[in-house]
């Protein structure tokens, strides 16, 4: 029972990051690619940030009367992938768009197929 | 013990709605449910006393990037009815779905023996965390210990970051900053005169 | 009664709210949560609030894209020209310490400095990618 408290967290992040993969490799539309790219991402952070969990602890900003506080370092590496994550998932949106103008469609079939009947 | 409750509620919500998004066809829904999984994990982060990096997930994951999602729907969507439907898929799903319990299974082992959740003894907080928690107010004076590290003990990691932001837009800008939309021609344009002794 | 009136109404009252509170987050980042990032993310939704229900046009005869460009090279340029300057003083790279009279009054100064700089590229940037995906589809 307490192993199953204690490691609830990563389970659940091992089953977004695991939901997130297979949209990637098993769906064929790219917008919904680049969203199962995000939930992957978003399953990171979470891993991240339960490491640096501490029980009864606060928010890492120095108040009057708090002794035990959660690591500061998880977040501040979260935040700076949560920034570029939104760099990468905009240049990935540009890249749909062009294919979209360029192949006339975003399904990975159809593109394929009119990429091998050149 | 509420505390505990929450978070199990939470992250089940959190798995419920990101197979929903696996299964739904219908991609202006997945967009909008996108948008529901960014507010449900900000909100797990203020529950896991991380509030710096809930305001950035709620505004840049709940914000941004479901606008931008939205723009490119509207850019993409098809020319007939139904406009955001997704084309049923042809491919098995039988090998994705191996490599994903493979990984799925090996990862769960991995975790079997590292600490628990919340426990103050692990390695994680043992090492930097302690030295950074006691002299930032000393020695940078801020008492957000989150930006005194950012923006002064790892001040190169931020500026790399604003680098990397600066650079997505200017690749953005070189893909789609016109301000046409041009659809190439899929066939040749038929030479000047054969057309018109086509017409006669 | 128009149709939009009510958002025009309700836009015209929030975004000067939401223009403030961008402010307060990035100058109350040492105090509190924010800083930044966050703060050039809600500078950016203010403007996209209003360029989504007043019309692109209307926006962008606020802000001319060329500005947001020069902004965002802008932010990126005050980031590094701190740490040049403290390379200057004698110190390291962005060694805040030297900036000020003493090393908390630096530390100070140059979190506030690279701060702002990290919000207006964030801000000018969120700005861009807007309306480059709103711009596209248009005549």
């Amino acid at each position: 029972m307490d192993l199953l408290i204690g490691h609830y967290n990563y389970w659940i992040v091992i089953i977004l990051m695991m939901v997130g993969l297979y949209t990637v490799i098993s769906r064929g539309n790219l917008i919904k690619k680049i969203i199962g790219l995000n939930i992957f991402q978003v399953s990171v952070f979470f891993l991240y940030i339960s490491i640096g969990n501490v029980e009864g602890g606060a928010a890492p900003i120095i108040t009057e009367g708090v002794t035990v506080y959660s690591n500061p370092l998880p977040h501040v590496l979260i935040l700076t992938a949560i920034v570029v994550g939104v760099a990468t998932t905009a240049l990935g949106l540009a890249l749909v768009v062009r294919i979209k103008e360029s192949y006339g469609t975003i399904e990975e079939d159809e593109i394929h197929k009119q990429d091998h009947s050149l | 013990m509420i505390d505990i409750v929450i978070n199990i509620t939470h992250l089940a919500f959190l798995a419920i709605t990101s197979i929903a998004i696996l299964r739904m066809t219908n991609l202006f829904a997945i967009v909008m449910l996108y948008g529901i999984f960014s507010l449900l994990s900000a909100g797990l982060f203020v529950v896991m006393d991380a509030p710096d990096v809930a305001f950035t997930e709620a505004a840049v994951g709940a914000g941004i990037s479901t606008v931008l999602m939205l723009a490119t729907l509207a850019l993409v969507k098809r020319p007939e009815k139904p406009y955001y439907a997704e084309a049923p898929r042809v491919h098995r799903p039988w090998l994705p779905l191996a490599v994903v319990l493979v990984t799925g299974s090996a990862l769960v082992y991995g975790t079997w023996d590292i600490p628990g959740f919340g426990a103050s003894d692990s390695p994680a907080q043992t090492h930097v965390a302690s030295y950074y928690i006691d002299n930032a107010v000393k020695e940078t004076g801020v008492p957000n210990i989150v930006t005194a590290v950012l923006a002064s003990y790892r001040g190169f990691d931020t500026l790399g970051e604003v680098v990397v932001v600066y650079t997505a837009a200017v690749a953005v800008l070189l893909l789609i900053g016109g301000r046409r939309s041009r659809a190439v021609p899929k066939t040749k344009p038929k030479p000047k005169g054969k057309g018109d002794q086509d017409e006669t | 009664m128009k149709p939009n009136l009510i958002l025009h109404v309700i836009a015209k009252f929030v975004i000067p709210l939401i223009i403030l509170f961008a402010l307060y987050v990035q100058f109350h980042g040492d105090f509190g949560p924010g800083g930044g990032f966050q703060a050039g993310v809600i500078f950016s939704s203010a403007f996209i609030l209003y360029g989504l229900v007043f019309g692109l046009d209307a926006a962008e005869k606020i802000i001319p894209s060329n500005w947001l460009q020069k902004l965002a090279a802008l932010g990126v340029v005050i980031y590094a020209g701190v740490g040049m300057v403290s390379l200057m003083l004698g110190g390291n790279y962005l060694d805040y310490s030297l900036l000020g009279s003493n090393q908390i009054a630096g530390q100070h100064l140059g979190i506030l400095l690279v701060e702002l700089g990290v919000g207006i590229t964030v801000a000018a940037v969120m700005l861009i990618l807007f309306f480059a995906f709103a711009g596209r589809g248009r005549e």
